[in-house]
């Protein structure tokens, strides 16, 4: 189809020689503007700032006792007493304990997520640039760790260690990386034959530099959707340890702990326990998906305009 | 719609009392456009042309000029997006716009038979060849299995594949491409059409192989009476092999004549141009150190309204009147849409002479470039003594078997001196760009030396090794696979730079203006990415990157192969002034005779990894010693009409041996008609400055006179 796209081309040669002075504009708005473009996206960063806004600066507005138990206002539904959205089975207030767990979810989940992500990408790309013996070698490696059921790791980490939020993002990053470092070495693998990656060692460059500047770039597209991915999984993954005990110990609280402690309540009308945290999952992950979704246009040189 | 095709046929009366026959396809103003997202593509605008029964139409054009999409507006395989929104199709006088879709998909698929470029993406490679050329019989005649695999061998046989009775078994992956390229045939005669659509279907096929091809079609025209459209981009292959041709350009025809009379006289001023691009018309007229003429600027953007002649911006000749009238075809046999036209030709043919390769004019001694190009005077930018480079064939798995030595390179000598181009020709597996690889430190020989400016690379490790970079230089055939799609340009024209520690930001931007500046780009394309360049652009980008270093040499791997004939022309024009300006040495490699002919100093031929002969570039063209070297001068197209010329001279056959065991002795004995037992000795490169790897030399080496008298085909 090499008609249709020359055809598509817009004409560009000739070029007014006073136009050449204009300053050469920087490589991160020319980003900012495509992310800008993609509205879904726009919405997804709103809903995050949001969410992050209600958990790290409403608990300076909206004092509530998290520390001690009440048990003379236990499951009072939203309004009762001057609770917006009730107490829980020990009389905490469920909006504050919201806006606490949130803190734990948000910082887990990026953290962990993006720890996951830079760890399995250096991997990946090394492994699929040297290629060879150090390739064959380091898939192993997590062909190996991939093939242990990670619950099973978790539940035994946690019980040698005291689970605290950098513990668990530790460990949830130290089992997440294997997704990525999959992905991204199957890109490094047909990328490392490009032209481009030839050209650069024709100039007397480095491997270091063909994996830093050529394999990573361009292996982004497939890095930052799986990032998003991961984000969400780490959320779900802190969810997990707390439905099983292992989370983070009360009086500290997260949102998959929330619902998990909800899900008991179910039955006896307690909507109020169930439906917020659920709902604040499902929103912060699907803003994550929002934001990947930008920042992956936002890399996609294409689709950049003038 | 059926009355109104009545009237239609009536109109072409005109042209059926002419020919004596109806045509057989007649396109009336059609139109095409293709939707994207980005707007509405006018591909094609008031296209029109006939075919007639058993005639070759040639439909030549740059990319981009619509002449693939008259083939698949033809056949109706548009892509997404694209319809046919005017005009008619007349096939036998019915048209193929107003009748059902039940018959329309009949005659497109018995009556039209299309063959497409790649033959390495045509074809199933999941499909057995048999089944596959036979797909269309199962299809449209409903033929039973036993018979359609008979009819499979019987085509297959008639296309000249060697046994066809064990081929229909194999899959497309055992065949090489030109052996696909047949079969891609087969499948599109295989119902007997009454016309075939040949869309640019050597491009990708080596000039001996395209040759065979071009041959195998016109003979099988004759046989099953069939018509041919031919769509290329090579003036050359139309040259030789068309009745007619059409010139399209920006979505119309521009002119159309009988073959000999357009190439003697072309009479719109783009064909003129087009035809003065090529580096064998600038050879002929002025000597090989002539500047070809290059077309200025671009074609036009074809999804904004067009007024007037649409090459206007880029013509010589244009007035005002050209850019505001709207310019159809004259009337007559010989149309062109030109308001002002090149004055036809007297009797005197006055563009075209005798053929390039007779006129082996006794040169007195040329004007020769800066530093004497024949004799090792100066210290060689690159020296290369007895390179072989072997690759380990293997499997895959953990362990890997060894299958054996693929000999890429073979002992190969020659130097390059400071300020001269170097051409290296060969066919695609000959081990030219492997060479090119080598010279430039991407890879490591398995023997041999290689010395650059007078230091041996082999010895060198870490930092001197990186600096040795600097000194060479690798340009890419397709510059846009040799930019990171990423990276800007500004960071694209940094990166040499950086890599070898040269100079701090701001002596580094200074550097990269200058850089512009020597190519010809303007400033304004430092925060572009590549994908919003055209081809000649992206060449120029390249060249600049080459260039940063400051080298010496800069190897030229087919640097000029991907582009239209008119960017080809601005591209060599550039690399020669740079020449001039800059003293660079080039390695130029390239399947093209003619181009390496224009560019080059000294020639070197290679066949299967050897240097088969090597030479001043003038000798080798005109007066080949090597037979491989007389077949492949033969076996390019020239504008030059010349069918004689065409069916003589020396035409190999078969296919090149695999590389894994070469053929002991001399490499071409196998297919060379002048071979004899003594050729399984391998021959010496012998001789003085014209060098040949031959027992049996066409030519004594000697002046250009005694050059005729020798000539052995």
């Amino acid at each position: 189809m090499t008609t249709l796209s020359e055809a598509a081309h817009p004409g560009t040669a000739p070029e007014p020689a006073d136009a050449s002075e204009a300053p050469v504009r920087g490589l991160w708005r020319q980003g900012l503007v495509v992310f800008c473009e993609n509205r879904l996206a726009l919405v997804g960063l709103g809903l995050f700032i949001l969410l992050a806004g209600l958990c790290f600066l409403g608990p300076v507005f909206y004092h509530t006792d998290q520390v001690h138990t009440d048990l003379s206002a236990v499951h009072l539904a939203p309004g009762e007493q001057g609770h917006p959205l009730g107490t829980d089975g020990v009389g905490y207030d469920q909006l504050g304990r919201l806006m606490l767990g949130g803190q734990t979810s948000i910082i887990v989940g990026l953290a962990a997520g993006i720890l996951a992500t830079a760890v399995g990408t250096i991997w990946g790309a090394v492994a699929g640039f040297v290629g060879g013996w150090a390739d064959a070698a380091m898939m192993r490696v997590v062909d190996a760790m991939m093939s242990i059921p990670s619950l099973f790791l978790f539940m035994l980490l946690a019980a040698i260690v005291t689970p605290s939020v950098p513990m668990l993002i530790v460990i949830i990053g130290a089992f997440a990386w294997l997704g990525p470092a999959r992905l991204v070495r199957g890109e490094a693998l047909t990328l490392r034959s490009r032209e481009y990656v030839q050209a650069m060692r024709g100039m007397g460059g480095t491997g270091g530099r063909a994996v830093r500047r050529h394999i990573v770039p361009n292996a982004i597209g497939t890095v930052i959707v799986n990032a998003t991915f991961q984000v969400a999984d780490a959320i779900l993954y802190v969810a997990y340890l707390s439905f099983l005990g292992l989370g983070v110990p009360p009086p500290a609280a997260n949102w998959g702990g929330m619902l998990s402690d909800g899900l008991a309540d179910t039955y006896s009308g307690h909507w109020w326990l169930l439906y917020p945290p659920g709902i604040a999952i499902i929103l912060i992950v699907l803003a994550f998906n929002f934001i990947g979704d930008g920042l992956r246009d936002a890399f996609e040189v294409r689709l950049r305009r003038r | 719609m059926s009355e109104s095709t009545e009237p239609i046929v009536r109109n072409s009366s005109a042209d059926r009392d002419r020919a004596g026959v109806q045509p057989l396809l007649e396109l009336r103003d059609l139109d095409t456009d293709i939707a994207l997202r980005r707007g509405t593509v006018h591909a094609l605008d008031g296209v029109s042309f006939e075919v007639m029964p058993g005639e070759t139409l040639g439909v030549v054009g740059e990319s981009g000029s619509g002449k693939t999409m008259t083939a698949l507006s033809i056949m109706g395989l548009l892509p997404q997006g694209g319809q046919v929104t005017g005009g008619q199709i007349l096939f036998e006088g019915r048209d193929l716009r107003s009748l059902a879709a039940d018959e329309v998909r009949r005659i497109r698929g018995v009556r039209m038979g299309m063959v497409f470029q790649d033959p390495l993406t045509s074809l199933n490679p999941t499909m057995r060849i048999g089944v596959q050329v036979a797909e269309p019989l199962r299809v449209h005649e409903k033929v039973g299995k036993a018979e359609a695999r008979e009819r499979a061998i019987e085509i297959l046989r008639r296309v000249g594949m060697p046994r066809p009775d064990r081929i229909v078994d194999n899959y497309p992956h055992e065949l090489s491409g030109g052996m696909r390229q047949r079969v891609a045939i087969a499948m599109a005669l295989v119902c007997s059409p009454r016309l075939l659509i040949a869309d640019e279907p050597t491009t990708a096929l080596d000039v001996t192989t395209q040759r065979q091809i071009l041959e195998l079609i016109d003979d099988l025209r004759e046989e099953f009476g069939m018509a041919v459209i031919l769509v290329t981009h090579d003036l050359g292959v139309i040259a030789g092999r068309a009745d007619r041709v059409a010139v399209m350009y920006a979505g119309r025809v521009v002119e159309t004549a009988a073959t000999g009379e357009l190439f003697r006289s072309p009479r719109h001023r783009y064909t003129e141009a087009l035809m003065e691009a090529l580096p064998e018309s600038a050879i002929r007229e002025a000597g090989e150190h002539a500047r070809l003429y290059s077309i200025p600027g671009l074609p036009p953007d074809l999804s904004r309204p067009l007024t007037g002649c649409r090459f206007a911006p880029r013509c010589r000749h244009v007035t005002d009147e050209c850019r505001t009238t709207e310019v159809t075809l004259s009337p007559g046999t010989h149309q062109h849409a030109c308001l002002h036209p090149v004055p036809a030709a007297s009797a005197g043919p006055v563009t075209l002479p005798a053929p390039a390769r007779i006129e082996a004019e006794p040169a007195p001694e040329p004007a020769a470039p800066p530093t004497g190009p024949d004799g090792p005077a100066a210290t060689p930018v690159l020296s290369v003594r007895s390179l072989v480079k072997d690759y380990a064939a293997h499997g895959r798995g953990l362990l890997r078997r060894d299958a054996g030595q693929v000999s890429a390179v073979a002992d190969v000598s020659f130097e390059v001196a400071p300020g001269e181009t170097f051409g290296l020709v060969g066919e695609s597996g000959c081990g030219k760009s492997t060479v090119g690889r080598l010279a430039v430190g991407l890879e490591r020989p398995t023997a041999g030396q290689i010395v650059l400016d007078g230091t041996d690379i082999a010895g060198l490790t870490g930092r001197e090794r990186r600096r040795m970079h600097r000194r060479v230089q690798l340009m890419f055939q397709d510059s846009y696979a040799a930019m990171n799609p990423r990276m800007r340009v500004d960071a694209i024209l940094a990166e040499p730079l950086e890599i070898q520690k040269v100079g701090d930001g701001a002596a580094r931007r200074a550097r990269i203006a200058s850089l512009l500046d020597q190519v010809g780009l303007s400033r304004r394309v430092l925060e572009r990415y590549p994908h919003e360049f055209s081809g000649g652009q992206l060449q120029r980008i390249g060249l600049a990157r080459s260039l940063a270093l400051q080298p010496r040499l800069i190897v030229g791997d087919e640097p000029v192969s991907a582009l239209d004939v008119s960017i080809q022309a601005q591209v060599l024009n550039l690399m020669k002034d740079l020449q001039r300006e800059l003293g660079l040495a080039y390695v130029f490699i390239s399947h093209d005779l003619s181009v390496v002919d224009y560019m080059a100093d000294r020639i070197g031929v290679m066949y299967l990894g050897k240097l088969v002969e090597i030479g001043p570039a003038r000798e080798v063209v005109r007066a080949a010693r090597h037979p491989y070297t007389q077949a492949l001068i033969d076996a390019v197209p020239s504008i030059t009409p010349n069918p004689a010329a065409a069916r003589d001279g020396i035409t190999i056959r078969g296919e090149l041996p695999s590389a894994m065991n070469p053929p002991t002795g001399c490499r071409f004995r196998t297919r060379c008609p002048l071979a004899q037992e003594i050729c399984e000795t391998e021959p010496p490169l012998a001789g003085d400055r014209h060098q040949v790897a031959c027992h049996f030399p066409l030519r004594p080496e000697s002046s250009a006179a005694s050059a005729e008298a020798g000539a052995a085909a």
